[in-house]
């Protein structure tokens, strides 16, 4: 009976010290620093309405779907530079597609999205066939594509004014399909842009923690070729999984769409920078082979709180930016110490 | 234990006394002394998690003790940085060199203490002085080629040279000879004994027994954080050596030899006029004109020097180098022909590379996904991970072989050398193979864990699969071996029969 006596402290100790040495722990402590800092700062009460913290979801949203997909490519021990002009290449094709080629959203979604998944495959198969280094491959994905925007969209922002045979431009209406991604549920609490990062944080989490797939993915990103000598179809998995960074850089890019109401052939310029900074900022070891996505969602968090935080209490976007840039390396020198 | 030295006479060159460490709350070290006289090689022994490496990490100022006092030449020291150690003579050969592959060997060897006027680099002179250094290891190489384009083994006598050229008079080798074929290992040895000759002493590590003899003059054993004895090398048999290291009487390794089985199991991998070409195909092809026959129940040893291809014959037939294996092969009367190492284990073949910690294992996750990696696809049907089927897997596999880790969650970097071993093999054994290609399975793993590997390779031998094994050790190669090929440049020059083969003849073929 004596060692059951002794149990709970036991227990206890190591719940405890499980926490605090869950890599969890740190983004999660941060998170409630950056919400602290929030109560402390609350710009006349504004912080405690729930339209504040409504807002710093959906906005922080576009950038946490990157990020999803930009954690995926990270655990593989890989980058992706090239999401935020695959952002902007997919929000200049939806825009033209749906305005002004008048097209069903059942098609122009799909097309989006092939648009995305084309461009990581690609990406994907270079680094996987031809092992040139994500980084190289990624860049040059980068620019490409910010190219093929501008050349799709003519340079110009596709809006709904539309340019008629006679050079004289037209207003036509907003297509549903960008008010329905724009809109807001549940007695307009909740962003269906939002929900959409959700759902992308919950597709992800499902394919790193639940599937197979997941495990190859942290194996190449450990050790790339113990992976390949245990018979992980390494090619296979990295065309997948900078596929799926692009399906992810697509789908921020038609929420990116639809909330600017148009195509702008600049959008997600730096946003692949942003997507990197909220990984690190969870925990995600750019080495590789460590990290999760619920990491990645602590550092969306923390990153729209902080923004928004900033913006209720009027600091200039100059200050925010240095604030932003003291966090980023604030919060990876604590978690370096953890470990 | 009886001192060896005379306190009147002058103090020893390296004492440690008392030293107690702890990590996280666990004791690794419990007062542990060691001492070091000039002109001395003292072997530094015990199984793989004893606290060798712990005992060199305080000495070398990695970790700090909890307590102990450390002495060089009779002075206190307090080592809080690896830096401070060096500055006092100290230099520890790692298992993994630090040398920088990009840069000269002159620039390698004075790494940190350029000899430069003003910043600027004198780069003749710094030649000349490398060169001198060189030649008291007696190595005579440019110093301004770059120390990638050497083998490892010069590598590590660079390595040496650095410590020299530091005035190290404390070196500790860690290992030293586990990536060396045995000329450069008698190659080493020359050098130890010019570097005894200067009065440095040298602090030894090494799980091979002919080692100890060969070199050491003094023994020290550690088991489980515990100094268990220290004496001359002359007084310390090897029986006792073992007994020491294990606490517990092994069965004789060196003489066991299995029993040849009456009936010959079925051929399960033939090879014929087998060739594996270089990445490059105008350079010789890494191996040429291969043909064996290994049964069911067969343990086929490949010897040969580094080099000799009897290595990448294995990582040819695994398809670890994609096409570029061409010949007639079977496996398990299908025909084969090499493409990856997933078609490889679809054909019931299963590999244990020579590094388990660069081509074996994924350090950063836990010793149960190790273990399932080649397998996974048995515990997640459709995809799906079943956690439970995965934990039970591994617990049996790992159950095979006597795995000692805290928890199959843990990561199995913290695991020592030989839990690491095993799993490697609990990966293999979980992928069912009928074909096992062995390539140094006992590298850098304690006597204790050699012997279980031996009982797993009888084990598999008995179940009637068909083994290929390289070994540089060579008493393992002929103690465990049906028939050993003697390759040589690629190619085979010579197929024993078991009986036929001593550690003598193998040496005449060679020189032939």
């Amino acid at each position: 009976m004596q060692p059951l006596s002794r149990l709970p402290s036991v227990e206890r100790s190591s719940v405890l010290g499980a926490i605090r040495h869950h890599p969890a722990a740190t983004a999660l402590l941060a998170l409630v620093l950056v919400l602290v800092i929030g109560v402390v700062f609350h710009a006349d009460h504004a912080f405690y309405k729930w339209s504040t913290h409504r807002d710093a979801l959906r906005q922080a949203s576009v950038f946490g779907i990157l990020a999803c997909g930009m954690t995926l490519v990270i655990i593989a021990a890989g980058i992706d530079l090239s999401v935020g002009s695959v952002l902007g290449l997919v929000t200049v094709t939806f825009s033209l597609l749906s305005i002004h080629w008048a097209w069903s959203p059942w098609a122009v979604i799909p097309v989006c999205l092939l648009i995305g998944l084309a461009c990581g495959a690609l990406c994907g198969a270079l680094v996987g066939r031809f092992r040139i280094q994500p980084f190289i491959v990624t860049l040059a994905m980068m620019v490409f594509a910010r190219g093929l925007a501008k050349t799709v969209s003519g340079g110009m922002k596709v809006s709904t004014a539309v340019q008629q045979a006679d050079g004289t431009y037209q207003f036509v209406g907003v297509p549903p399909i960008f008010q329905a991604i724009d809109s807001r549920l549940l007695g307009g609490n909740v962003s269906v842009v939002s929900l959409i990062f959700l759902a992308c944080v919950l597709v992800s989490w499902i394919g790193l923690s639940r599937l197979r797939w997941g495990r190859y993915v942290y194996a190449i990103g450990g050790n790339e070729e113990a992976a390949r000598l245990s018979g992980v179809p390494v090619l296979a998995m990295k065309v997948g999984v900078y596929a799926l960074a692009g399906l992810f850089s697509a789908i921020a890019g038609i929420c990116q769409a639809a909330q600017e109401q148009q195509g702008d052939p600049e959008a997600g310029l730096t946003y692949e920078l942003s997507a990197i900074a909220i990984v690190v900022i969870g925990g995600t070891s750019l080495m590789g082979g460590r990290g999760g996505i619920g990491l990645t969602l602590l550092g969306t968090l923390i990153i729209g709180y902080l923004e928004k935080i900033l913006s209720i209490n009027a600091v200039p976007e100059a200050n925010r930016l240095m604030l932003t840039g003291a966090i980023i390396v604030a919060a990876v020198l604590v978690q370096r110490r953890k470990s | 234990m009886p001192q060896q030295v005379n306190p009147r006479k002058a103090p020893p060159l390296l004492e440690m006394t008392a030293i107690v460490k702890s990590f996280d709350g666990q004791r690794v070290l419990h007062g542990v002394d060691f001492d070091l006289c000039e002109g001395e090689v003292h072997i530094l022994a015990g199984e793989n998690g004893a606290g060798k490496s712990t005992l060199i990490k305080i000495l070398g100022g990695i970790h700090r003790p909890d307590s102990g006092e450390i002495r060089i030449r009779g002075q206190q020291m307090e080592f809080r940085s690896p830096r401070e150690a060096a500055g006092h003579g100290v230099a520890i050969i790692h298992q993994e060199l630090s040398l920088v592959a990009s840069i000269s060997v002159a620039d390698n060897v004075y790494l940190g203490r350029e000899l430069s006027v003003y910043g600027w680099m004198r780069h003749g002179a710094q030649s000349a002085k490398c060169t001198g250094v060189l030649g008291r290891l007696g190595l005579q190489l440019d110093p301004r080629r770059m120390v990638g384009s050497f083998p490892i083994s010069i590598q590590q006598m660079i390595e040496i040279a650095k410590a020299l050229a530091h005035q190290a008079h404390i070196l500790v080798m860690d290992e030293p000879t586990s990536a060396l074929n045995e000329l450069e290992v008698e190659r080493l040895f020359a050098c130890i004994a010019e570097l005894k000759s200067h009065g440095c002493g040298i602090i030894y590590i090494t799980h091979k027994l002919e080692e100890v003899y060969r070199i050491g003059d003094r023994i020290t054993v550690l088991r489980d954080g515990v100094m268990v004895a220290t004496a001359a090398a002359t007084a310390m048999p090897a029986g006792s050596l073992i007994r020491y290291m294990v606490g517990r009487e092994l069965a004789d390794h060196g003489g066991k030899r299995w029993r040849r089985p009456s009936v010959r199991g079925p051929l399960l991998l033939s090879l014929d006029n087998v060739r594996v070409n270089a990445s490059d195909r105008r350079r010789r092809p890494l191996v040429d004109g291969v043909s064996l026959n290994v049964h069911g129940g067969e343990i086929v040893g490949l010897a040969g020097l580094q080099g000799s291809g009897n290595s990448d014959l294995l990582w040819g037939l695994f398809g670890a180098y994609g096409r570029r294996t061409t010949g007639t092969i079977s496996v398990c009367g299908r025909p084969y022909q090499p493409a990856s190492p997933r078609k490889a284990i679809r054909h019931g073949i299963a590999m244990v590379t020579n590094d388990r910690q660069r081509t074996g294992l994924v350090l950063n996750l836990s010793v149960a996904a190790n273990t399932t990696l080649a397998a996974l696809p048995q515990v997640s049907p459709g995809g799906w991970l079943l956690a439970g089927r995965e934990m039970q897997l591994a617990a049996e596999s790992t159950r095979a072989l006597d795995l000692r880790a805290a928890s199959l969650r843990q990561s199995v970097a913290t695991l020592s050398g030989g839990n690491q071993q095993k799993v490697v093999l609990a990966k293999w054994i979980n992928t069912r193979p009928r074909v096992l290609l062995l390539d140094e399975p006992t590298r850098g793993v304690d006597i204790g864990a050699k012997q279980q590997i031996y009982e797993l390779m009888g084990k598999w031998r008995e179940a009637g699969h068909a083994l290929i094994l390289i070994t540089s050790e060579m008493p393992e190669l002929l103690m465990m071996s049906d028939c050993v090929l003697v390759m040589h440049r690629g190619r085979p020059t010579a197929l024993f029969d078991r009986g036929e083969v001593t550690q003598e003849g193998r040496h005449g073929r060679r020189l032939s």
